[in-house]
């Protein structure tokens, strides 16, 4: 594992996100609650909604264009839709945000 | 034949229980004259609580007001004081003059008990029994540093204090007894019920004796305790009991003892007298609740009428107009020889049922916490029902009890005698009554029994009675929830956002027991509206509970770009204006240039890295956001009126641009669009937006509730006014009442739907006062939100870049 410092807690507003940009496309950091942050894929598998601009609620986004709703945890899809995210390694560091390069890097090679 | 001459003291509940009886029974028989010291018609009494509380107005409490009486013919002397009554003259003496009676009726009710404690005469001493006593209260909330203390831990005292720190009053209960309500509840439920209150914020003192009423000039300024402890309040409510008010009636010469004598026909010792109410002692009993007050008036109206009837007494049940504490309590329920417990507690829900059993029969109940199968309990106990074949599982309720496990089944066994509402005193019978004459919908029943009428709390058993008697032909109508987060409804929410002062969304998850830990996707942005748009000063937008779109101030597309739409006051625009346009669409490589339906100009397709420096060079021509993508004034559509076209009467684009300075940026429950037409005939189409202004040569006709969407709809007219300043008022006064009372996501033409016209002109038009009132809170909310989202947003520049840009260190 290679982590990676990509910012401060802070920076991201509580039940908001912020996106990192990677040579394969967008992750996005979603901040669940004061001291919790998820990595995911930005990108919503049914119409490609951008997944960091949905309302963030409990452990879950909601997709902004058509209100598919997934776990940050297991990046699966809630309710009647089927689907799936990809969800990454995040570590908190005194408040920096430490993303794991390795893992980003694998998603190139999936 | 001659009429008959009835004179009624008091106008009460069970006066006016029993007039309508008498009129619907009998209505020429009799020539009515009803004296009333309180000068007004009937109301709910048992519903001041709710009105202290603010989940009701005095309107809604009304059950017979002048005009009521005039209709049946009664003549009414309200404000007037009986003196006298002369039996062998047959005569009342009011301060007004003397009438003759053939039959009279006593209903003067009751007085609240003062302890006459040494400074009880102070002023802002008061008990706690009508309209003036809630008043004083609801007036004193007014100020934030006041508080209040009330005497007397029972039902009233407890609603008082409720009801006052629900209106943010700091308020202390002082009770003699060791636990609160310890005429209904035991130990254990006063307890619960002790915490639950302490939890709202009142604070209570149990074993605590009164002493002293302290004052200062005239005003009360503390209570004095027997240990010596001194609590200041600006107002001191006694809520310590009532006692029949009889003392015409000693003074006439009838047989009273606590209240006035009557036998099983509610008459009094006096042939031609009859008594009803709370002024009433019965078989040794005097009453202080709604129910049998109105079966003593039924009985007398057909005393009167020469029917025969008899007052019997029932078991009475208790329960707690207090928002958050489910409490119900009823038969007997002291330890005794050859009685029973079966006790059910689980201290973590807050859930406590006690029944008390004597010779396999239920003679007590006392609920805590939940109260669902209370009225299964209380049948039990009226009707005797041997308990010993379910006693194994008897506190689990009707459920539990084999077959009947279907709840219409169960109300589909019960007596037509039964009552459903108790507050106003239906059962079931005169509900099927109802129906069978033809009422299919619950306002309908509601209309012709005032079955669900007060409180409220019955209405799910009145629909039940609805299903099981029209079978097929009744739909159960889901009062839906907002979400899977609450079973609240909107309407439940915003009443008490407002009732219970909730400011933050923090409060109305914890308040409000939300299911989940900050809402979801539904619910947030709703909650988020309902508290900007009731607190506009102390609740802070939350952006993360709203839509992209509101949340980055421009649409999102299909490809996750936006589309940008500066405002164009009233449509107008200028040649600067355009060249500005024109330069931020080659200099963010706009591919797409549209003029849109609402007369602006729409730039689609901004990458969201390029909205704040777009929003900074429109800004910089004077151009601000056309909130394009709010749920708030969209746009006012115009024609160019009479300075250009030969049929235009006024200057409807000069209205126009006034009405948009100042609606625009107000949040409302959904988008808000308007128009302005200089003739009837209409260029700008004002007659399918939410609100249209057609200008005529008399002035202008203002209408509302159109719509071109989803659902097409003309308006309706709202009023016709001559200048311009009144129908700017009309519409400011039209979209704040819909801004306070609409549920988000409704637009205006299904709320007003939903509360009628008439509802809504008596709101903005004809009742001027409150129409100053909305625009006044309007104005307040404005001083906050009437801002350009993208001058704030130009300067944030970096939040709308990546966090962090990893394409080089990945390259790696």
């Amino acid at each position: 594992m290679s982590w990676i410092d990509v910012g401060h807690i802070d920076d991201i507003p509580l039940r908001g996100a912020r996106l990192v940009k990677t040579v394969q496309g967008c992750v996005a950091l979603f901040r669940t609650g004061p001291e919790e942050v998820f990595a995911a894929s930005d990108t919503c598998p049914h119409k490609g909604g951008p997944l960091s601009e949905g309302i963030i609620h409990g452990k879950q986004v909601t997709c902004p264009l058509h209100n598919w709703v997934f776990s940050l945890e297991t990046g699966d899809a809630q309710g009647a839709d089927q689907g799936h995210i990809q969800t990454y390694p995040l570590r908190l560091e005194a408040g920096r945000l430490m993303l794991d390069g390795a893992a980003l890097a694998k998603r190139s090679a999936a | 034949m001659t009429k008959q001459k009835l004179v009624v003291i008091g106008a009460g509940m069970a006066s006016g229980r029993m007039l309508e009886n008498l009129t619907e029974g009998a209505p020429d028989a009799w020539d009515v004259t009803l004296f009333n010291a309180e000068p007004r018609g009937n109301y709910n009494r048992i519903m001041l609580s709710p009105v202290l509380s603010g989940e009701k107005s005095y309107a809604e409490i009304v059950t017979h007001d002048a005009a009521w009486y005039e209709d049946k013919g009664v003549t009414c002397r309200f404000g007037e004081r009986v003196i006298a009554i002369d039996r062998a003259a047959k005569t009342v003496t009011g301060e007004q003059g003397t009438v003759a009676y053939d039959k009279l009726v006593i209903a003067s009710g009751s007085n609240p008990f003062m302890i006459p404690l040494p400074g009880h005469d102070l002023d802002g001493v008061i008990a706690y029994r009508d309209l003036e006593d809630t008043n004083r209260m609801i007036d004193i909330a007014g100020n934030p540093e006041a508080k209040v203390v009330v005497i007397g831990g029972g039902l009233l005292g407890l609603e008082a204090a409720a009801g006052l720190r629900l209106r943010g009053v700091d308020v202390t209960v002082v009770h003699i007894a060791g636990h609160l309500m310890e005429r209904q509840l035991d130990e254990a439920a006063g307890y619960l019920l002790r915490r639950a209150l302490v939890d709202k914020g009142i604070t209570i003192k149990c074993g605590a004796n009164s002493k002293e009423i302290l004052g200062e000039n005239g005003k009360v300024k503390a209570l004095l305790l027997d240990d010596g402890t001194e609590l200041p309040c600006d107002l001191l409510v006694m809520a310590v009991g009532i006692r029949p008010n009889t003392a015409l009636a000693k003074e006439s010469g009838l047989a009273v003892g606590r209240g006035i004598h009557v036998d099983d026909q509610m008459v009094t010792s006096d042939a031609d007298i009859l008594a009803v109410g709370e002024c009433v002692e019965h078989d040794g009993a005097i009453f202080g609740l709604v129910a049998p007050l109105y079966d003593q008036a039924t009985v007398a109206a057909k005393t009167l009428m020469g029917q025969g009837a008899s007052f019997v007494q029932k078991e009475l049940s208790t329960k707690l107009k207090v928002t958050g504490c489910d409490l119900f309590s009823a038969g007997d329920f002291v330890d005794g020889e050859g009685r029973e417990d079966i006790v059910f507690r689980d201290p973590a829900r807050g859930v406590y049922k006690r029944l008390v059993i004597e010779s396999n029969r239920v003679i007590g109940a006392v609920f805590y916490g939940d109260t669902t199968d209370s009225s299964w309990f209380f049948g039990l106990i009226r009707d005797k029902t041997d308990i010993s074949e379910m006693r194994e599982t008897l506190i689990f309720g009707p459920n539990m009890q084999g077959a009947s496990v279907d709840p219409m089944q169960a109300v589909a066994a019960l007596p037509a005698d039964t009552e459903i509402c108790g507050c106003n005193g239906v059962c079931k019978g005169r509900i099927v009554e109802a129906i069978e004459a033809g009422a299919t919908t619950l306002a309908e029943v509601r209309a012709q029994t005032k079955a669900s009428g007060s409180c409220g709390t019955c209405t799910g058993l009145v629909e039940q009675v609805m299903a099981v008697t029209l079978g097929d032909a009744f739909q159960m109508p889901a009062a839906a929830s907002i979400c899977g987060c609450t079973d609240l409804t909107h309407e439940d929410v915003r009443r008490l956002i407002k009732s219970q002062e909730l400011k933050s969304q923090d409060a109305v998850w914890q308040q409000l027991s939300w299911k989940t830990p900050n809402g979801c996707h539904v619910c947030r942005p709703a909650i988020n509206y309902y508290l900007l748009a009731d607190w506009p000063l102390e609740y802070r937008d939350d952006p993360q509970s709203r839509f992209v779109n509101e949340r980055n101030h421009a649409n999102i597309q299909k490809d996750g770009t936006y589309s940008v739409v500066p405002r164009m006051w009233g449509g107008i625009t200028t040649a600067n204006e355009l060249r500005a346009i024109a330069d931020a669409a080659d200099k963010y490589n706009v591919p797409t240039v549209k003029v849109t339906g609402g007369q602006r100009i729409d730039l689609l397709g901004v990458r969201k890295e390029d909205l704040p420096a777009i929003w900074y060079d429109l800004n910089q021509a004077g151009m601000v956001s056309g909130h394009a993508y709010s749920k708030g004034l969209r746009t006012v559509k115009t024609c160019v009126g009479k300075d250009h076209c030969r049929f235009g009467t006024q200057d409807s684009t000069g209205l126009g641009i006034k009405l948009e300075k100042l609606l625009w940026g107000s949040w409302t429950p959904h988008k808000v669009k308007l128009g302005v037409s200089g003739c009837p005939r209409n260029c700008a189409e004002a007659t399918c937006k939410d609100v249209g202004i057609v200008c005529v040569d008399s002035g202008y006709e203002v209408s509302v509730a159109g719509a071109a969407g989803m659902d097409v709809r003309e308006t309706e007219l709202l009023g016709k006014v001559a200048t311009e300043a009144e129908a700017i008022e009309l519409t400011t006064a039209f979209i704040q009442l819909y801004r306070e009372n609409a549920k988000y996501l409704d637009r205006g033409y299904k709320w007003v739907a939903k509360v009628g016209l008439d509802w809504v002109k008596e709101q903005v038009v004809d009742d001027l006062e409150n129409r100053a009132a909305l625009i006044a809170r309007f104005e307040l909310s404005q001083s906050i939100y009437r801002k350009d989202p993208w001058a704030e947003h130009a300067v944030q520049a970096d939040k709308y870049q990546p966090l962090a840009d990893l394409t080089l260190e990945a390259a790696e």
